[in-house]
């Protein structure tokens, strides 16, 4: 099982922990990375404000460079996905699709139309399987209490993200969790924004967002929050101390990267999985696994 | 087919007021809308209950409520697909006081719409008969100008619900029917004044991108995208001088240069090198980065190939393709 792979930017920049850890849950589930280094940003939404053409064509750029390789690419930012699946929706159009063309054809480059970008999340539904998953599972994370926080960009808009053709995606996470073995803490702040996109723009909106769900997990018990978005990551870990000052209460909610979750029930170090890097500490749940914390 | 339903109720006169859940089977055709149920449980189950509707074909805009968490028309959704274990969850719309049961108050999405001044404003001198625009600059407005004011964009506002003041998805939507309207602002079409007051705190640059509303809206308005193009508009129109818009072209900086994002460089460019306070503030951030090893690389290097990327920023920015 082999595919290309798109990190995105966060993934090696603000939340270091993430990369590491994404690959050697795919080595262990047998998901082979093929590194496309030239690949852009997909511009996060952010480029498209000011130019969505521009945006669109650098994600044409990268899906050409995956038809070129003939591999089926796979990210671990949701906030990638849904950047990719929306410009690929809107490259359905031929016309458009050729117009974008014309900007690529300088770089000896097409895109065809077969690109079908494709999260780890949902990768490990619909390709590699629950049952895979299942069998590699050493250290269930049994008692843990996991509430799923998918964010925006993997859930809407359902027609560019193909949820009719794929409604398994609807609640992928939450069977992500169960199959290693912790319990779901289902809560309505779990498709909501993060605030991170305001963060710079509204810091007051943006941390009274970090504040009202993490303060909503944890109130309904949970032990740790699950993402598979790392923009959500940094805003829920990074800047949770900041909206709890906000909120004028204590939450202390460790956020977990979906494959640092993965990696640890499968028996893999907290070290390995980049846990020392939070800042909400991961102490607490490491001992209640009986994993031990991170060094 | 019997369709189970929990709905959350209220009544203002009890002796202590407050929401409470109801379950119902109300039987409905098999191809029965949500609605058709919430008509047959007033109807055949309790009088008191309440809600508003009119039309049943979503045209009139007065039945949206919340159906399982989201916003909708319940005249536009069928009942069979909603079942989730048997059950449809329905609430009123969010975002608004409810007055009883599903009827909520919608006096705060009508003040923001008006806020927007939701007419023409033309500025140029008045033209001897009418004000003529061409098809080609009228087509694109044909889905926004669809919108019939159900509130479901309003409900499931993310921002709104953190923060009243935002002018919120349909009135930011509403007024870019008007600023991308050609007919609207100077003689070249540009709303200069509306984008200025657009461009200020609880404006166009507080949407936080969630796209709920582009997801909730039931005649395809997609109000955040609306929200964006007007971020672009006035970005052209040469208001440069918000977080917003710094964030935008320090983003697009440095994809363009280097081919990715310069994480580290992006907030300081965002609220502006020389705004000493806000940087000051992001300080205990940035050494809580460093101690936990998540700091951003210092050294940005360039992607391979990089070069190809700029050559796309010329292409596809340069005057011919705008």
């Amino acid at each position: 099982m082999k595919y290309a792979f798109f990190p995105g930017c966060v993934s090696r920049g603000g939340c270091p922990e993430l990369y590491p850890a994404a690959k050697l849950i795919c080595e262990k589930l047998g998901i082979e990375l093929q590194e496309m280094p030239a690949a852009s940003c997909t511009g996060a939404g952010v480029l498209q404000e000011k130019n969505e053409l521009l945006g669109d064509t650098l994600n044409a750029r990268t899906f050409a460079m995956a038809e070129a390789l003939d591999l089926p690419i796979l990210t671990i930012c949701s906030t990638c996905q849904g950047v990719m699946s929306q410009a690929n929706h809107r490259l359905k159009n031929l016309e458009y699709r050729a117009k974008v063309n014309t900007f690529l054809a300088e770089e000896g480059l097409e895109y065809k139309g077969n690109a079908r970008p494709k999260h780890l999340l949902w990768v490990l539904i619909e390709d590699v399987g629950l049952d895979k998953l299942l069998s590699l599972v050493t250290r269930p994370l049994a008692g843990m209490r996991l509430a799923p926080f998918y964010g925006c960009y993997i859930v809407r808009p359902t027609e560019a993200l193909e949820f009719e053709d794929h409604p398994e995606r609807q609640d992928a996470l939450e069977k992500i969790i169960e199959t290693i073995g912790a319990t779901v803490v289902d809560f309505a702040g779990k498709t909501r924004c993060c605030g991170f996109p305001i963060l710079t723009i509204n810091e007051r909106n943006s941390m009274a967002m970090v504040g009202k769900h993490t303060s909503e997990a944890k109130d309904l018990g949970a032990d740790a929050m699950i993402t598979p978005c790392p923009l959500c990551h940094l805003n829920l870990d990074s800047f949770q101390p900041k909206a709890a000052a906000q909120a004028g209460r204590p939450i202390g909610l460790p956020i977990l990267h979906m494959p640092q979750a993965i990696g640890l029930a499968m028996g893999l170090s907290p070290d390995a999985m980049g846990l020392k890097r939070h800042i909400v500490s991961t102490k607490p749940l490491l001992t209640k696994i009986g994993a031990g914390a991170a060094s | 087919m019997d369709v189970k339903l929990r709905v959350q109720r209220f009544d203002p006169e009890a002796a202590d007021p407050k929401p409470y859940w109801e379950d119902f089977t109300a039987a409905i055709e098999d191809n029965g809308t949500v609605l058709d149920a919430l008509i047959k449980i007033r109807e055949d189950t309790d009088g008191t209950f309440s809600l508003r509707c009119s039309c049943r074909s979503s045209i009139c805009g007065s039945c949206a409520v919340r159906i399982n968490g989201h916003a909708g028309l319940a005249c536009k959704t069928q009942a069979k697909d909603m079942l989730v274990d048997g059950v449809i969850t329905i609430e009123p719309a969010g975002n608004m006081p409810v007055i009883k049961d599903l009827v909520v108050n919608f006096d705060g999405f009508w003040d923001k719409i008006m806020q927007v001044e939701p007419y023409l404003k033309p500025e140029g001198p008045e033209p001897e008969a009418e004000y003529i625009a061409s098809n080609e600059a009228m087509l694109h407005l044909s889905d926004v100008t669809s919108c019939i004011m159900c509130g479901s964009c309003f409900s499931d506002c993310t921002v709104l619900e953190v923060d009243p003041s935002f002018l919120g998805p349909a009135a930011l939507a509403k007024a870019y029917r008007f600023t991308a309207d050609p007919r609207d602002g100077d003689e070249n079409g540009v709303s200069k004044d509306r984008l200025e007051e657009l461009n200020k705190p609880s404006g166009m640059w507080d949407c936080t991108r969630c796209m709920e509303c582009v997801q909730a809206c039931p005649k395809s308005v997609a109000p955040m995208d609306r929200i964006m193009a007007m971020r672009d508009q006035a970005l052209q129109a040469g208001f440069h001088n918000t977080n917003g818009a710094r964030h935008t072209e320090a983003f697009s900086d440095s994809v363009e240069h280097s081919g990715w994002l310069d994480e580290l460089r992006l907030v300081p460019k965002s609220v502006g090198m020389t705004n000493i306070t806000a940087l000051v503030g992001y300080a205990p951030i940035a050494i809580q980065a460093i101690t936990h090893g998540k700091m951003p690389p210092i050294i940005h290097k360039k992607l391979p190939q990089s070069k190809n990327i700029r050559k796309i920023f010329d292409k596809v920015e340069g005057p011919e393709q705008r």
